[in-house]
């Protein structure tokens, strides 16, 4: 599945990051194959999502979450 | 013997300010990095008899130049050789902290590792093991608690100490270089070889993180528990508007209006009289005189006065961004942000437009892409500022007594709306195809430190300072001229002065809209100086003694403007038209100013000036024409 689909409180590992113009930039903060995260809690209207990984919080939106592919730990 | 050049450089939230201004206090000279808007801070200090020079860089992720930040970073270290080099890093939050860390390293940048706040981290389970990190890097290894002084102050005899030369990078560093080095040589795609140089540092932290780092479950902590509520939820958009509600409350009636009030009334009662009767008495020429209380006193004091209020506003936004709270304000209005083309980071200059546009054009500064910066830039002069609010109290007590309140909450209401409508238009036109992007770190909560919340709001505020004493002064002395002379020399009477001559040429614009006089043209053209200059040159120019821009005088002013010719030349359809422009039109000229400095461009400023100036006149002349249309009068 796609990091957008997981649930709040599920956590996920890492497979792989799509092909975007912000995939360095997630890369550069932690979000590489293998890396565990964690959905914490959403915006009012469900989007973006707010993860921990590496001991730290992450706020995405949900398009971009839609090109890590995740799958449930 | 020269300065020691020490560079500190970091993540942002790793407390990296708090450390830079608990070691230079006030001895701290902000600037601008040439070419961009990133504040360059630099301080002077000396310990045990030598003189140490501090820089502090911006705070980034990475070195790798995609924003202006890193651009700043990645060009200092291209360009200079500091003595000393510390990487602050965020206890807590160690494992994404070294990135910078070994990207730096890479570079071969000999670092002395600083763990900040290594308190909190144990708190949240992660114990670091000092010695073994050292090992790990084969760099010298510190840390500092957070706000205290002494632990910081300790920084100091370690950097007059260290002799950088005796450390060399361990072997296991020098393994990763050639790693790097290799993936640079394979050939790959650019992209390719970033993304797998990114994976080996990730690698190289895990393998460090395993020797030196225990990171043990620790529970829920309160910032878990605090982001249940405050960014969770529509729950959290009704504390945050109660957050705010609070922030204006304290500086606009509790703390900032009541000291404007002081400061305003001295300079009017006080100042103005006594320069009056010394100048007087000095002889001074009455045109001089004229000059120096109706012109310089009142127009530097009318915007001096607002002073108190904009630093206690500053002070509640650098404490509320010091707690970490903004960035979950972000976080909550990124879905209603987006909607509107913009991002939820635009929140935070938006909220301060409502105050004053000129922070709040700076402030778009911390935006992630240019389009979200040019955007929330461009309409920002949309909203209600503080000055605008003393003109619509004025129009809607004169022409709408028993509905000002309403009046004046519908005039916002058009500002909110034609700053979406202008960011979805923005968006989908000068600025299609940019990207708009959503990647925001959320710090832990942290009671803020207070030396850091006082210089940031004094670094904010003082901008004011400078325009009170600059733009302002000089087109204090302008209106004055204009509504005092005309070619043949001084004037008792305004109808003949160059003021009177430029508001006819102007009301002419305005014929389709109801409000074609040449003392409303004359209105406009000074309130592009300042907007506060609207109410006071209607009421100069409509002959009712000098106008009160505060709010409880405003229905006495309102009385006194209705019985002189003002109430038979405006109807109120009329009236209507004039709020919708002068709420939406041309930003003053110290916020052009600003929009030029952000945007290091003429042309946006000419923009930004030429197209709220159009929004304004079709939007006035529609409520006219559609509003007599509809039968109103």
């Amino acid at each position: 599945m796609t990091l957008n689909e997981a649930t709040t409180g599920m956590t996920v590992r890492i497979d792989s990051v799509g092909e975007s113009n912000l995939k360095q930039r997630l890369m550069t903060m932690g979000l590489i194959p293998g890396t565990r995260v964690e959905i914490l809690n959403s915006a009012p209207m469900g989007d973006p999502i707010a993860l921990r990984l590496r001991s730290y919080n992450l706020a995405m939106r949900k398009a971009d979450a839609a090109q890590i592919q995740v799958s449930q730990v | 013997m020269a300065a020691l050049s020490v560079a500190l450089t970091g993540n942002p939230n790793t407390g990296k300010s708090t450390i830079f201004n608990e070691l230079t206090g006030a001895h701290q000279k902000i600037g601008n990095w040439p070419g961009v808007t990133v504040d360059k801070k630099v301080g002077v200090i000396e310990h045990n008899g030598r003189k140490i020079s501090v820089i502090d860089l911006p705070g980034t992720y990475s070195i790798n130049a995609r924003s202006q930040e890193e651009q700043v970073v990645s060009d200092f270290f291209k360009e200079n050789k500091p003595d000393i080099v510390v990487n602050i890093i965020d206890a807590a939050n160690i494992a994404r902290n070294l990135f910078l860390t070994v990207q730096l390293m890479e570079n071969g940048i000999p670092l002395i590792i600083n763990l900040n706040m290594m308190d909190e981290a144990e708190r949240h389970g992660i114990k670091i093991d000092m010695k073994k990190l050292e090992d790990a890097f084969g760099m010298p290894v510190t840390n500092t608690v957070g706000r205290s002084n002494k632990s910081v102050r300790k920084l100091l005899d370690v950097f007059t100490n260290a002799v950088m030369t005796n450390y060399e990078p361990s072997e296991l560093i020098k393994k990763h270089i050639d790693r790097v080095h290799k993936i640079q040589q394979s050939g790959l795609a650019a992209s390719k070889v970033e993304e797998e140089i990114i994976s080996a540092r990730y690698d190289l932290i895990d393998k460090i993180m395993a020797s030196a780092v225990t990171v043990s479950a620790a529970g829920k902590t309160l910032t878990d528990k605090l982001d249940s509520y405050l960014a969770n939820g529509v729950m959290s958009i009704l504390l945050m508007i109660a957050t705010f509600y609070l922030m204006f409350q304290i500086s606009f009636n509790w703390i900032g209006q009541p000291l404007a009030d002081e400061l305003g009334g001295f300079f009017e009662e006080s100042l103005a009289p006594a320069a009056a009767e010394a100048m007087a008495e000095a002889g001074v020429a009455d045109w001089m005189q004229s000059l120096v209380t109706d012109g310089i006193i009142t127009g530097v004091g009318a915007v001096l006065s607002f002073v108190p209020l904009i630093f206690t506003l500053f002070l509640c936004l650098s404490f509320l961004d010091g707690t970490g709270y903004m960035a979950r304000v972000a976080f909550i209005m990124d879905p209603i942000m987006r909607r509107a083309g913009l991002s939820g980071k635009s929140i935070m200059p938006l909220v301060m437009g409502f105050g004053c546009g000129v922070p709040a054009i700076m402030g778009a500064r911390a935006l992630d892409t240019n389009k979200d910066r040019m955007i929330t830039i461009l309409v920002t002069p949309f909203l209600t500022c503080n000055a605008k609010v003393p003109i619509l109290m004025l129009f809607a007590f004169m022409f709408f007594p028993d509905n000002a309140a309403n009046i004046v909450f519908i005039m916002y209401f058009v500002g909110i709306a034609t700053a979406i409508i202008m960011a979805k238009i923005l968006n989908v036109t000068t600025f299609k195809g940019e990207e708009s992007t959503f990647l925001l770190e959320l710090p832990p909560y942290r009671l803020p430190d207070i030396k850091t919340v006082l210089l940031e709001a004094w670094d904010k505020g003082k901008g004011y300072l400078i325009k009170a004493g600059t733009i302002i002064f000089a087109m204090s002395v302008l209106i004055w001229f204009l509504s005092n002379f005309n070619s043949d020399g001084m004037t008792e009477d305004m109808d003949e002065s160059y003021l009177a001559s430029i508001g006819s040429a102007m009301s002419s614009i305005f014929a389709a809209q109801g409000f074609d006089t040449w003392e409303s043209g004359a209105a406009v053209v000074t309130g592009v100086l300042a907007k506060e200059a609207v109410v006071s040159t209607l009421g100069i120019l409509y002959g009712a003694d000098e106008l009160s821009t505060e709010d409880e005088d405003i229905q006495n002013s309102a009385q006194a403007l209705l019985s002189t010719t003002m109430g038979s030349v405006f109807t109120p359809l009329a009236a209507v038209a004039f709020m919708v422009f002068t709420q939406l039109y041309s930003p003053c000229v110290t916020a052009l100013g600003t929009i030029k400095k952000e945007t290091q461009s003429w042309k946006w400023m000419a923009f930004a000036f030429f197209y709220t100036c159009a929004v304004a006149w079709f939007a006035s002349l529609i409520v006219y024409q559609g509003g007599k249309i509809l039968g109103f009068e």
